[in-house]
């Protein structure tokens, strides 16, 4: 070594000798280096994009199945108005997650005499809730009335404006469009509320009310909703949570099974590339042996670098995992998909547990092997 | 001389052509389980999606108007015009017979029961779980079909007898159990079960159809038809107003499982009736499925992807060992072509056993989740075997096509050395 060398060696702060070896062993075997970290960000990009999909699809179906409308209705005892501040303890129950939307109910007698039912309701907020509904046209004036297919054909088969009476009071309704649903509301008059309590002096005896969350959030959130209008009957639609609830399950339940089998599969190319790669240096762990590394510190060694890759691997993968999970999110919900970080110890411990068993697996097979065999490189 | 190459590796390479195996068998087989998973999930969640309930509705022609507000109503029920029952079995010979999961037939009659409590009550008719017969067919439909979320306190009626059902509210009103008595229409029935829906039916009694028709004096009638479908998500097509297609275009639309033309097919197949599709389930199936079927199809994509990555690591190794081997046969005197040959015929090799076997788990596996998430089968298509194997060769020959090159540029000598 020449004197110059030995100059520089003095000057450089004191690294130790295991963390030289490391940073050599990476930066001399590039390819091979570069190739088990790839393996190992692709992995753990693939499971994080699995893992946050799956934590984030329920939101995500659940958002969908809203457009079933109403899930929760509350319905005034015996026919009777619910209290004129129903509708706004509703709206502070639910707090702005989801549509709460009043509804008020008569017959009405046509000019010919033909009992109709006439509802009034918010006919914006009805438009988000009800997005099923098939309207030619949403009033949008005074005396305007969206009118039921089959009520259309009793009241105004030519859609030219119409009389209709109830308890002697008369009104004069425009027919504005038509209402198609395949359900009761085809045979329905909806008015707006202004028009309908002026003309009826009728308050709402029914709030229908959508909103999401898990099947625990919605128990405690009709069970709030029936301590504070105890003059009311607060139910769940079993119909649509029932549905939800089955499909949802099959739908998680489904994707957790793919998700398990890509990590898995993610997992076993990691190993197979990394139990290669050590043991592709089967000569480093020879020379080491030679000059009297204890096995400890051999095992030591493969191990930290193992864990180093893992951990690497994990945090660059996790950062790809959750752009590819936000693309999915955008392509089919159009809506990204939110990052979950406490996905992130998940990858991260994973990642490195699967590293350091493909690390320790060949040391543990070299071991029995004398270090002059493999180097005379049989 | 070649094959001879190759049969020796294989025969004394068993360790490292076991590994790469078994990467291929395993990536193959999640391949296979996923693309089969994925191409059924439509099927399997369109019939999950069912639990909705009916999502057409039958009734007559001349129907007059409801006046019902709340499941309550507000006319005699007497009047207006009616299906007849004797119609109902024709609907399993329409062309998309096979898609009707079942229909259930209602009949609301106004009763009155000797009770204070309740003087005037709604008796609903219907099919529990009637077995009909259509031709030489014989099956079985009603609202445990139609409506599966209607739940049961005690026992479902029978179809034949004149038990019936009370609604959760009303038998707490008029305090009945399951087993107890209730006289309708001056007559004593047994109630079998209490009846929760969450709907208007829980303050109605439900009754086998033959009862209301008997209460209403009406043999054979039948107000409404609930008829629950598979249906096909609505495209441009099935937007289309069929009257102004062509004889071509509308063959196509009749023949398509979509909401509106099996509508049209119920209307054929019932006399007098109007069939019109229940916007707020059929509407909405659609989305929900083609949500699922998206997010289905996009993690195949990350399962292919996955798998592919898994069988290239574990090629690329398997050859990257083997340059000593190289090295050797080039001081031999081969040529890069025919040790690359080697290594692609081998490859090939590989390729196909893992893709035989890995279809084979595949097949078990997407069989399992099928059966444990679904209770149904999920079919596997013939087609799926060519395809998948084409894969299994094309990404095993890809993986190794840059170690390969790699093992074919080495120097002989650095190899032969063991100085890699």
């Amino acid at each position: 070594m020449s004197s110059d060398l030995i100059n520089r060696r003095a000057a450089k702060p004191h690294t130790s000798m295991f963390l030289r070896m490391l940073m050599r062993a990476a930066v001399l075997r590039r390819g091979r280096a570069a190739s088990a970290l790839l393996a190992m960000v692709v992995a753990a990009a693939v499971a994080t994009a699995m893992l946050n999909l799956y934590v984030d699809v329920q939101a995500k179906l659940r958002k969908e199945f809203r457009n079933y409308g109403a899930n929760i209705v509350v319905v005034a005892n015996d026919g009777q108005a619910l209290p004129a501040d129903a509708l706004s303890k509703v709206q502070s129950a639910i707090a702005g997650h989801g549509f709460a939307v009043p509804f008020a109910y008569i017959v009405a007698r046509t000019s010919d005499g033909q009992p109709v039912v006439v509802a009034g309701t918010d006919l914006d907020q009805v438009r988000k809730l009800d997005s099923w509904w098939s309207v030619t046209a949403w009033p949008n004036a005074s005396q305007d009335a969206l009118v039921g297919t089959r009520a259309a054909a009793v009241v105004s088969p030519q859609g030219k404006p119409f009389d209709l009476s109830f308890q002697q009071r008369p009104i004069h309704l425009i027919s504005a469009g038509i209402l198609r649903t395949g359900a009761s509301e085809d045979s329905r008059i909806y008015l707006s509320l202004q028009d309908f309590e002026s003309w009826t002096g009728v308050q709402p005896s029914t709030i229908e009310i959508a909103t999401a969350g898990s099947s625990e959030e919605i128990d405690s959130l009709i069970q709030k909703l029936s301590q504070s209008l105890p003059a009311a009957e607060v139910r769940p639609i079993r119909q649509i949570m029932e549905g939800e609830a089955r499909v949802l399950g099959k739908t998680r339940a489904t994707l957790a099974a793919a998700a398990a089998l890509i990590i898995a599969t993610a997992a076993l190319c990691v190993l197979s590339t990394l139990i290669g790669w050590v043991f592709d240096r089967r000569r480093d762990f020879a020379i080491m042996k030679a000059l009297g590394a204890s096995e400890g510190l051999i095992s030591g060694f493969f191990a930290a670098e193992a864990a180093a890759l893992g951990a690497v691997g994990a945090l660059v993968g996790f950062g790809i995992g959750v752009g590819v999970a936000a693309w999915i999110g955008r392509v089919n919900f159009h809506a990204p998909v939110v990052p979950r970080f406490n996905v992130l110890p998940v990858i991260f411990v994973g990642s490195i547990a699967v590293a350091l068993i493909s690390a320790v697996l060949p040391i543990f097979l070299l071991r029995r092997v004398q270090p002059a065999m493999i180097l005379r490189g049989e | 001389m070649f094959g001879r190459l190759v049969y020796e590796s294989f025969r004394r390479q068993k360790r490292r052509k076991l590994l790469a195996g078994v990467a291929i068998t395993l990536g193959v087989g999640v391949a296979t389980a996923m693309i089969a998973v994925a191409t059924d999930i439509g099927d399997k969640i369109s019939r999950e999606l069912r639990t909705y309930g009916a999502n057409l509705i039958v009734t007559p022609q001349e129907d007059t108007l409801d006046v019902q507000i709340g499941g309550v109503d507000f006319k005699p029920p007497s009047d207006g015009a009616y299906l007849n029952e004797a119609d109902l079995p024709k609907i399993k010979g329409m062309f998309w017979r096979n898609n009707i999961v079942g229909f259930a037939p209602m009949l609301p009659v106004s009763v009155s029961a000797n009770d204070a409590n309740a003087k005037d009550l709604t008796l609903l008719g219907t099919y529990f779980s009637k077995r009909l017969q259509f031709g030489k067919e014989y099956f079985t439909t009603g609202v445990r079909v139609t409506h599966p979320w209607w739940k049961v306190q005690g026992a479902w009626p029978d179809d034949n007898s004149s038990d019936v059902l009370l609604g959760e509210s009303l038998a707490a009103k008029l305090g009945r159990k399951a087993g107890d008595e209730i006289t309708i229409a001056g007559q004593a029935h047994r109630v079998a079960g209490i009846l929760s829906t969450g709907g208007a039916e829980d303050n109605q009694i439900v009754a086998p159809l033959a009862l209301a028709q008997q209460i209403l004096g009406k043999p054979g009638a039948v107000r409404r038809l609930y008829v629950s479908a598979l249906t096909k998500p609505e495209d441009a097509l099935a937007r289309r107003n069929p009257k102004s297609m062509n004889p071509e275009m509308f063959d196509r639309w009749y023949c398509s499982p979509y909401v509106a033309s099996i509508a049209y097919q119920l209307q054929e197949a019932i006399p007098h009736s109007h069939a019109e599709q229940i916007r707020q389930i059929a509407q909405n199936e659609g989305t929900v499925l083609s949500r699922i079927k998206g997010l289905m199809l996009l993690v195949t994509l990350a399962a292919l992807f996955a798998s592919a990555l898994a069988v290239s690591a574990a090629m690329a190794t398997a050859i990257f060992e083997r340059r000593t081997e190289v090295g050797l046969m080039k001081a031999l005197g081969a040529g890069n072509i025919s040790v690359a040959a080697l290594f692609f015929a081998e490859a090939l090799l590989l390729a196909l056993i893992g893709g035989v076997l890995g279809f084979a788990g595949g097949a078990l596996l997407a069989r399992q989740i099928g059966r444990s998430i679904f209770d149904s089968q999920i079919t596997i298509e013939p087609v799926l075997f060519p395809v998948i194997l084409a894969i299994a060769v094309i990404v095993t020959f890809a993986g190794s096509a840059m170690a390969i090159r790699r093992a074919v540029k080495f120097d002989p000598v650095y190899a032969l050395r063991g100085e890699a």
